[in-house]
C-alpha cells in the first residue's frame, strides 16, 4: 500500500533471483474514461489492515498454486490522475508459464476480494464509487 | 449491551456522514447490527453483496459480538 508513486525499478529488482529464467509483470493504470464518461482521476481507499493482510494471503496462495521464485505486489491509495499506475504485480519464476499464470491470478485475486474501493472523478465535476467487483 | 467501534467505507462511508463512530448496541451478530445501522443511517446496500470484517478480519455475519470489537462492513471492492 503506497500513498505516493513507487519507483517500479526497486521492487522489480527484488524479483531479480538466480533461479529465476522469466519475469512478468502487469499494471493497472488510470484511464480516461469509464463506461463512456470522461474521468480525471480517481481516489483509492483502503481498509488498510484487512488489505494488507488480504494482499499477503494472495501472494502466499500464488506461491503454493504455481511454480514460481516469488511474487510482490504494489497498490496506490489516495488520488490519481489518468496515466497514473494504480497496482503493480510482478513475478520471477524459473519458466514463463507458471510466470504468466501466476501474475493473472494474483491482479484477479487482488480485484476479487483486497478491501480496496475507488471512487471516480469525472471532468463533468461529479464523483461515483465504482461498482462491483464479486466479493465472495 | 456492547460498545462497538465501526469503521465505514465507499458508499457506508458517504451514507454514515463520517468515516468511524462508536455505538453502544444490543446487537448480538453482525448482521443484527447491520440492520440496526440500515435503520439509522439509510445504508441501502444488501449484505448479500458485502461481507464484514471483525478486528480486521473477514468473519461470518453471524458471528457473535463482543464489547470493544471494531467492525467493518465491506462494501463491494473495487481495486486494481
Amino acid at each position: 500500500m503506497a500513498d505516493a508513486p513507487v519507483a517500479i525499478g526497486v521492487l522489480q529488482r527484488e524479483l531479480l533471483l538466480p533461479q529465476a529464467g522469466g519475469f512478468c509483470s502487469f499494471e493497472g493504470w488510470v484511464r480516461q474514461t469509464n463506461d463512456g464518461r470522461a474521468v480525471s482521476g480517481i481516489d483509492y481507499k483502503a481498509f488498510r489492515p484487512l488489505a494488507l493482510t488480504e494482499g499477503q494471503a494472495i501472494l502466499e496462495e500464488a506461491t503454493a498454486r504455481f511454480a514460481i521464485c516469488a511474487a510482490t505486489a504494489m497498490h496506490r491509495i489516495g488520488y490519481l490522475a489518468v496515466g497514473e499506475t494504480a497496482v503493480w504485480i510482478g513475478v520471477a519464476a524459473p519458466h514463463r508459464d507458471a510466470a504468466f499464470g501466476a501474475c493473472r491470478f494474483i491482479i484477479d485475486e487482488i480485484k476479487r476480494r483486497v478491501p480496496i474501493w475507488k471512487q471516480e472523478h469525472y471532468e463533468a465535476g461529479e464523483t461515483g464509487w465504482v461498482a462491483c467487483h464479486d466479493v465472495r | 449491551m456492547r460498545r462497538i467501534e465501526l469503521e465505514y467505507f465507499a458508499q457506508l462511508h458517504d451514507a454514515a456522514g463520517c468515516a468511524a463512530e462508536r455505538r453502544e448496541t444490543e446487537a448480538d451478530t453482525a448482521a443484527a447490527l447491520y440492520d440496526e445501522l440500515c435503520a439509522i443511517h439509510g445504508f441501502s446496500l444488501s449484505p448479500a453483496c458485502m461481507r464484514v470484517a471483525v478486528n480486521a478480519a473477514f468473519c461470518p455475519w453471524d458471528q457473535p459480538l463482543r464489547d470493544g470489537d471494531h467492525v467493518v462492513f465491506i462494501p463491494p471492492v473495487s481495486g486494481g
